[in-house]
């Protein structure tokens, strides 16, 4: 199996605060992995770095072998390296439709099916009948979809979702894995930062377990959940 | 595509308007038309802070360089290199755009409040610099010869139409080509960096270069309108040509009592302008008093201006720039 995108030994300070400390990944072509761990990990440090917005201090990030440490956020988005946020950044000048023309015209190559695109992923997210609203008016589980089909519409080969799942009602949430869900089966890889351990579970194949920066664990999600160490660090309970 | 019958009355409207405006030399007399080509300039400059600050989030109260350069290009084309008005006019604007280019490599260090504050004493640097140059009159100024006056067309009446009619083709290429430019991919683009510049960067819009070129496409043409201006007072002085006052917080009223972040509240916003600087004007100082307390009221009652009082439901626009998707196929 090719390996599409690999992380190796990213390292980030802030001051003295070692945000991101080497840490490495690979993922192959359709891979989905989750990481969790503690507040303050330096989760969503680590998806910065991968996606270009923040610059490194030490390590690489390969893409399909080549090194695109030095290409900005917008180049890495065109290779094909798609991103949400975890507090969801819409356009909010813009409607719900402009949002994801935005990211097909600009991420996506600007094809000439953007339109169509654009409005398959809005059927796909649910999103369809808020086509035409302004994407500053929308509630959390729409804006996270947005997030979600804005990201869809640069045609990512590989998504990092940054916690898309907190704060939705646990209805909601299902919608939202069945939507991951379908993303999987389409062929995207995807790296999911998440604290809802049962979504997490209910799509990804591997599962790494980051604390003070650092990934501790990497391995099949339940296994590695349960080891000793993972459950002292992640949910207090004395090994 | 099926022409509805509301494209049907936008190009009838577009197509009065334009009518009554380009007969302007022949209906309206010395001192409107003298009126009119000043609401056309400032017409045109609001357009263009609205694309900077409104479509694109780019804050500048520094507009007055560029007014200023175009203007001083003017001057110094047609006195020194011997061009034709014509020519020296759109020269002046490129001429400009050049070197909006290093003052935006200055002002692109800037972000946010900075930005527009480094903007102004970027303008203040230009105005100092220009009072230095003895050639084009040091700090008190220079007039344009008569000859270079006279050479434009025969007879005071040709000149004053010819003048005329360039103000008012500026003014609309300028709402024209913003509107062309907003729908299109650019639009697009600028529209995100505005809302979000990080996200922006993360679907893929290459946005310092967007900005770059936004700034430097707005400073060329805000140096051909400096250039126009100055045509038409015949004099130039560093003060006038770089006045803050006159090319940064007018404009700015214009737009924001008028509407930002739209093409047609910088239209009633120049109308009101200058129905209320006909009316005001003899009151001195309490005039900009009154101006600033209107503007204050408009912002807090309407924050998109008057155009949001009128069209608060969004259901009309004269200029139509969303993407819509049609929901009953």
């Amino acid at each position: 199996m090719s390996i599409l995108l690999e992380a190796k030994g990213l390292s980030k300070n802030f001051g003295a605060l070692r945000a991101v400390d080497g840490v490495s990944l690979s993922l192959g072509a359709g891979d989905t992995l989750g990481i969790i761990g503690p507040n303050g990990a330096g989760k969503s440090s680590l998806f910065n770095l991968i996606a270009g917005v923040m610059a490194a201090d030490a390590g690489q990030v390969l893409w399909q072998g080549r090194d695109i440490i030095n290409l900005s956020a917008a180049e890495r988005c065109r290779a094909g390296v798609g991103r949400t946020y975890q507090i969801p950044k819409p356009f909010g000048g813009l409607t719900v439709y402009e949002n994801l023309m935005v990211a097909a015209e600009f991420g996506g190559g600007g094809a000439a099916d953007a339109r169509a695109l654009c409005r398959s992923i809005l059927d796909q997210m649910e999103l369809s009948h808020l086509a035409n609203a302004p994407a500053g008016g929308l509630r959390l589980l729409e804006r996270k979809r947005l997030e979600m089909a804005r990201a869809l519409a640069t045609r990512p080969k590989v998504l990092l979702l940054d916690e898309i799942a907190g704060g939705l009602t646990d209805l909601e949430c299902d919608s939202l894995i069945a939507a991951i869900r379908d993303i999987k089966a389409q062929g995207v890889a995807i790296i999911w930062i998440e604290h809802v351990v049962h979504a997490l579970f209910a799509v990804v194949d591997r599962l790494a377990v980051i604390n003070f920066g650092a990934k501790i664990a990497e391995g099949p999600p339940k296994a590695t959940f349960d080891t000793p160490e993972v459950q002292s660090i992640y949910l207090g309970i004395e090994a | 595509m099926p022409v509805s019958n509301t494209d049907a009355a936008r190009i009838g409207f577009f197509l009065a308007v334009l009518i009554g405006l380009a007969t302007g030399p022949y209906w309206a007399d010395r001192g409107t038309m003298r009126l009119l080509i000043e609401a056309f300039y400032f017409l045109a400059l609001a357009q263009l802070w609205n694309l900077l600050a409104g479509y694109s989030g780019l804050i500048s109260v520094g507009q007055q360089a560029f007014v200023g350069l175009g203007g001083y290009m003017l001057f110094t084309l047609t006195m020194f290199a011997g061009m034709p008005v014509v020519v020296a006019l759109p020269l002046a604007g490129v001429l400009t755009g050049l070197l909006a280019w290093p003052t935006a490599m200055v002002a692109f260090r800037l972000s946010g409040p900075h930005f527009a504050i480094g903007t102004w004493v970027i303008a203040e640097v230009y105005r100092l610099s220009f009072a230095q140059i003895s050639a084009l009159g040091g700090g008190s100024g220079i007039s344009l010869p008569t000859d270079i006056v006279r050479g434009m067309a025969d007879g005071r009446a040709a000149r004053e139409s010819m003048t005329y009619w360039i103000a008012l083709a500026i003014m609309l290429a300028v709402i024209f080509g913003i509107w062309v430019l907003m729908r299109s991919r650019v639009g697009l683009g600028l529209g995100a960096v505005r809302d979000n510049e990080e996200a922006a960067t993360s679907v893929g819009v290459r946005t310092v270069r967007l900005k770059f070129g936004v700034f430097v496409g707005v400073a060329a043409m805000t140096g051909m309108i400096g250039a126009l201006i100055f045509l038409q007072k015949l004099r130039i002085t560093p003060e006038a040509a770089f006045s803050v006052n006159d090319w940064s917080v007018l404009v700015i009223f214009i737009v924001v009592i008028g509407g930002i972040g739209s093409l047609e509240g910088p239209i009633l916003g120049c109308i009101l302008f200058f129905v209320l600087r006909e009316f005001l004007a003899d009151l001195g100082s309490w005039y900009m008093v009154i101006l600033g307390v209107i503007s204050v009221g408009i912002m807090l009652l309407e924050p998109r201006g008057l155009w949001g009082m009128v069209n608060r439901k969004r259901r009309f626009t004269l200029f139509p720039i969303t993407r819509q998707v049609d929901q009953n196929p």
